[in-house]
């Protein structure tokens, strides 16, 4: 079977335990303003024209940004790094995109990885069937679970989709004693209102095991992304947050027992 | 730090770098003494020693706990001139360089042109050398295709083992008294010439016992004098622990400090050896006493401190003596190798990390100094608390502790034929090359240029820099049809090189050898004494003499461009490509583009280009390896540049991984700067694709931006990151953790930075004593590691 990749990022230190090796699935069924990776949104090969400079001077080329690999070749790449794996009791992390989108891929490439023992870690918007959730749930090790905003209409606005399944998931993978992180990516004036922050405590509270969430500060390291793949940039006047506004929200969540990393 | 350890640290970073001339004074009034044309050579060697230790200025500095220095002050730097004469040009050079400058007053000039010039001119180690080098080894040194390390410095490269740390002078003198009497009885010439040696170590071990007694003389008269009651108490114990050591073994952690100090100054002071001396596994000889005197009282961590403090400074009171021509550009730098060992695995193979380990770790941290340059040694069997307290130190970024896999370590020195305890006690000293400590001696010969002799294999035995035909004509490369035709004329020609190369080491060993014994040193490395033979002659329980290979990932680099663009693509011919490097890719724009861009390059852990690393590797390896020495021991290949990477790179023309003439190469086993895309695993991996256990050492740099030293986690997962690398038997990593905009701001504010030191490559050293070319290169390494 083929996946649509579109990189893998080696000694990954930040998405899950130990080293890791992070493997981008391209597509996503979610289109958020923020998105760091807007060329992960499309799970179509897309063609923009690189520029490397060599003493001043400019080459230009055309490159595609994806492409697709079969399980065989991509286990390959993942047993490369098992060295780092098992000295760091890292292992791999499926990440987009989003990659429960080519969930037979994944399904796949999960039993390979259980097969070799490696561990494994999916980053996901949660956005997806209650069927598919439960079928990684028995495969993964580990989530990374993104929450988001949990006013329905607003998630609606800023990603494109509806927030109320994806609750309904995270529920269903903390009843059932998953190994989930959750991820909350920290956006001025989007996912940081005193609204959300207060919904988003009220959600956790609801939660009987899950423990642990990840605060993502938005940065604008994607800027140039955007214009590199002539995408809509939405929040190009969008300021990054302070130290301070972090340490705030650390304290807010840590307040209702939770561990609380800044950072991913 | 102390107020004492504060001014004693002040006063070592500003002394000024001077050339001192009074051990040329006196080594060459010894020579031209009667009694020195009436001796064996050895014996001649022994007193000259004497004659120097006997004479020379007695320096003790205000507030000093560790005592003595080679010249007549802190950084007052002798020279050898028996070894190599410096001329009154090269005078004027050393005063006037930029960079790793030594000033020379007029008084100095004058004594060297009334006395010792002439006296010497014709006669040092070097003349003598060149004179019998064969016209073919000059060609290939003068085109740079290797560098030759006793060309202006005497061998050494070697480290203290556990020996010197339970004897003194005295037990030597017994141990040469039996050995005497065992060589007594007999005619034959073999015989005698041991007789001779030993008598020679007999006086090289009195002359130690006289230099450390006129340091109690001193220090007793100092004491006499002294107003403060606390100092005067210091001054007698100080005078004391002089007049016991190094005669006796050390029976205290201060005495064993002052011990090793007046031996070091021993090795120092008889010739000019590369790598200096080194304490070796410091924390090991040290421990017992540290423990015993702790637990019964006579001794307090602080105090302990404070004398390893004092002891760091000394050593940084000695630079490197001064290198001239190419033997300045291989390794410009003050920095003169001392490696201290700390960690690893003890005799019987367990854990040897202690609660001094750390202190010294502490020590390290707080001194923040030059010299001696330190390293740990991680084997699997020390704990994680180790080495993250190890990189902690390499996160404040100035280079220091580099880390070396203790495993590999003694695999490779077994994998030598050593013998396993013997391995055990070992380490890597310099910069990072393989020894067995107290037991071996173990020569670097030198770099060796992997790339340049790839250029003319391309020019089929020219060299494009002189049009000169130095190599063998090993075919067109334009009529080759395949990659591995291209290895095999690389192979013969390497070949060629190589034995020019080993012929002439046995010329250069074989003097120093007949002319240049080291009788002091041999005292201290086993089994020198019982063998009744020199250091220098093999006397050694073990002897290897290294060869450095240099830019690994420049010929990888190179050699897949070919593969790839010429052979498996056919992108362009062979022909095209070597008139574009010919003209410095003049008006080949698109090429080099594709050639640094569109190119698979080692580094990224890809065989297509990694398998050439392995093929080359392979083919210096068996060039070299096992090849006998005229001292009866090995050659061996090891992989690293000091900072010869540069000045190769400087007699080369264009290359065909993109870079352009005279550039410098890829340093160590390291990939080209920018070269890897594919983080730190993928270099590692690339790394350990060549077999580092068939090495004496190999060096890998990594840079790392200060960001990624944000919280604990981050140092937890480089450590598991070096573990990593090291399961796969690689033998060191060191980190540079600076980033790129300092460098720069360096670059144009030197006098803001002063303090800057970095991680070069085996060595730190400040970035203001780099030349610019390898501040630039520095640069270029730093700013891709931030992308």
């Amino acid at each position: 079977m083929l996946a649509t990749i579109f990189d893998i990022k080696h000694f990954a230190v930040h998405d899950g335990p130990g080293i890791r090796q992070t493997i981008f699935f391209k597509g996503c069924p979610l289109n958020c303003w923020w998105c760091h990776n807007p060329e992960s949104q499309d799970v179509n090969l897309e063609i923009f024209i690189q520029v490397n400079k060599l003493d001043g001077k400019e080459f230009k080329r055309a490159v595609t940004v994806g492409y697709q690999i079969t399980s065989k070749e991509l286990m390959d790449i993942i047993l490369g790094d098992q060295v780092f794996f098992e000295e760091s009791n890292g292992g791999v992390t499926f990440s987009g995109g989003e990659p429960l989108m080519q969930s037979k891929f994944l399904q796949e490439i999960l039993v390979l990885c259980k097969q070799k023992s490696i561990h494994t870690c999916i980053d996901t918007t949660g956005f997806t069937s209650k069927k598919t959730i439960e079928m990684v749930a028995n495969l993964a090790d580990c989530f990374l679970f993104d929450i988001k905003i949990i006013d329905n209409e607003l998630h609606q606005k800023y990603t494109g989709v509806p927030v109320d399944g994806i609750l309904e998931n995270l529920q269903w993978l903390d009843q059932n004693h998953k190994n989930v992180i959750l991820r909350y990516p920290v956006v001025p004036g989007i996912t940081d209102t005193e609204k959300n922050i207060s919904d988003i405590k009220f959600f956790l509270k609801s939660l009987k095991n899950i423990n642990q969430i990840d605060l993502l500060p938005y940065h604008n390291i994607s800027k140039g992304k955007y214009t590199r793949f002539k995408k809509e940039n939405k929040m190009k006047d969008t300021k990054p947050l302070s130290n301070n506004d972090m340490l705030y929200l650390k304290s807010e969540f840590e307040s209702i027992g939770f561990k609380v990393g800044i950072g991913g | 730090m102390n107020k004492r350890i504060k001014k004693l640290r002040n006063e070592s970073l500003t002394a000024v770098n001077k050339l001192s001339p009074e051990r040329a004074i006196l080594v060459t009034e010894f020579y031209k003494s009667e009694i020195a044309k009436q001796v064996s050579v050895p014996v001649k060697r022994a007193m000259s020693f004497k004659h120097i230790l006997e004479n020379k200025n007695i320096c003790i500095n205000e507030g000093e706990l560790i005592v003595g220095e080679r010249g007549p002050a802190p950084k007052e730097t002798s020279t050898y001139p028996e070894v190599s004469l410096h001329s009154m040009q090269d005078l004027d050079i050393l005063n006037n360089r930029p960079k790793v400058w030594f000033r020379v007053d007029d008084e100095t000039k004058n004594i060297y042109e009334k006395e010792i010039i002439p006296f010497w001119k014709g006669n040092t180690q070097r003349d003598k050398m060149f004179a019998q080098l064969p016209d073919e080894w000059k060609a290939a040194y003068e085109a740079g295709i290797f560098t030759e390390f006793q060309e202006q410095r005497a061998p050494g490269h070697t480290v203290a083992g556990k020996k010197i740390f339970q004897k003194g002078m005295l037990d030597l003198k017994k141990e040469i008294q039996e050995s005497i009497e065992k060589y007594r009885n007999t005619n034959d010439s073999k015989d005698l010439a041991k007789i001779e040696e030993l008598k020679a170590m007999n006086i090289a071990a009195e002359a130690i016992i006289t230099f450390a007694n006129r340091h109690a003389d001193e220090l007793n008269k100092l004491a006499e004098t002294e107003k403060d009651e606390k100092r005067k108490v210091e001054l007698t114990e100080m005078a004391r622990v002089c007049r016991r050591v190094p005669a006796n073994a050390p029976a205290t952690f201060h005495e064993m400090l002052q011990h090793y100090w007046f031996i070091h100054l021993g090795v120092i002071t008889e010739v000019n050896p590369w790598d200096s001396f080194n304490p070796g596994r410091l924390d090991q000889h040290l421990y017992p006493f540290y423990k015993k005197e702790t637990e019964n009282g006579t001794l307090t961590k602080e105090k302990a401190i404070e004398l390893l403090q004092a002891f760091w400074v000394k050593f940084n009171n000695h630079p490197s003596p001064p290198k001239m021509g190419v033997t300045a550009l291989e390794s410009n730098t003050y920095t003169d190798f001392s490696l201290i060992n700390l960690g690893g695995v003890k005799e019987d193979g367990s854990d040897a990390v202690n609660e001094l380990t750390y202190i010294i770790l502490d020590v390290i941290e707080e001194m923040r100094i030059l010299q001696p340059s330190s390293m740990v040694q991680l084997s699997k069997k020390n704990p994680d608390s180790f080495i993250e307290r190890a990189i902690k130190i390499t996160k404040t970024g100035f280079g220091q502790p580099s880390i070396f896999n203790t495993d590999a370590i003694i695999k490779e020195l077994v994998n030598q034929g050593k013998d396993l305890i013997d391995a055990r006690n070992g380490g890597a000293s310099g910069c990072v090359e393989t020894g067995a400590f107290g037991t071996e001696s173990y020569i670097l010969t030198g770099y060796f240029n992997l790339n340049k002799i790839l250029e003319i294999t391309l020019n089929n035995g020219i060299d494009p820099r002189t049009g000169k035909e130095i190599g063998i004509k090993t075919g067109d490369p334009r009529n080759f049809k395949s990659i591995d035709e291209l290895l095999n004329a690389y192979k013969k020609q390497l070949n060629y090189f190589a034995d020019i190369k080993l012929k002439g080491n046995n010329i250069i060993e074989k003097l120093y050898a007949e002319e240049l014994p080291v009788p002091f040193l041999s005292l201290i490395i086993e089994d020198c004494i019982s063998n009744g033979v020199d250091y220098n002659s093999g006397g050694a329980r073990y002897n290897t003499s290294y060869v450095q290979g240099v830019g690994l990932g420049s010929i990888t680099d190179s050699l897949t461009s070919i593969k790839y663009h010429v052979f498996d693509h056919k992108n362009i011919s062979m022909d095209e490509l070597l008139k574009a490097m010919r003209v410095n890719f003049e008006g080949y724009d698109q090429l080099r583009h594709d050639l640094i861009y569109e190119t698979p390059k080692y580094g990224n852990d890809d065989d297509y280009a990694d398998s050439l690393a392995v093929e080359v590797f392979n083919i210096f390896y068996d060039a070299i390896n096992n090849i006998p020495t005229f001292r009866g021991g090995k050659f061996r290949i090891n992989m690293l540049p000091t900072t010869s990477h540069v000045y190769f790179g400087s007699v080369i023309k264009a290359t065909a991984d993109g870079r352009k003439a005279f550039e410098p190469l890829s340093e160590g086993i390291s990939p080209f700067q920018g070269a890897d895309k594919k983080g730190p695993t993928a270099v590692l991996k690339s790394a350990a694709k060549i077999d580092h256990l068939k090495t004496g050492g190999t060096l890998l740099n990594q840079k790392f931006s200060p960001s990624f030293f944000k919280d604990d986690q981050s140092i937890v997962k480089l450590s598991q990151l070096v573990r990593s690398y090291f399961r796969m038997d690689g033998h060191h990593i060191q980190f540079n953790v600076v980033n790129a905009k300092t460098l720069r701001d360096a670059q144009k504010h030197p006098e803001k930075h002063t303090d800057l030191i970095v991680r070069v490559a085996g060595y730190s050293d400040y970035f203001n004593d780099l030349g610019e070319d390898l501040q630039n290169e520095i640069i270029r390494r730093t700013e891709h590691e931030e992308l």
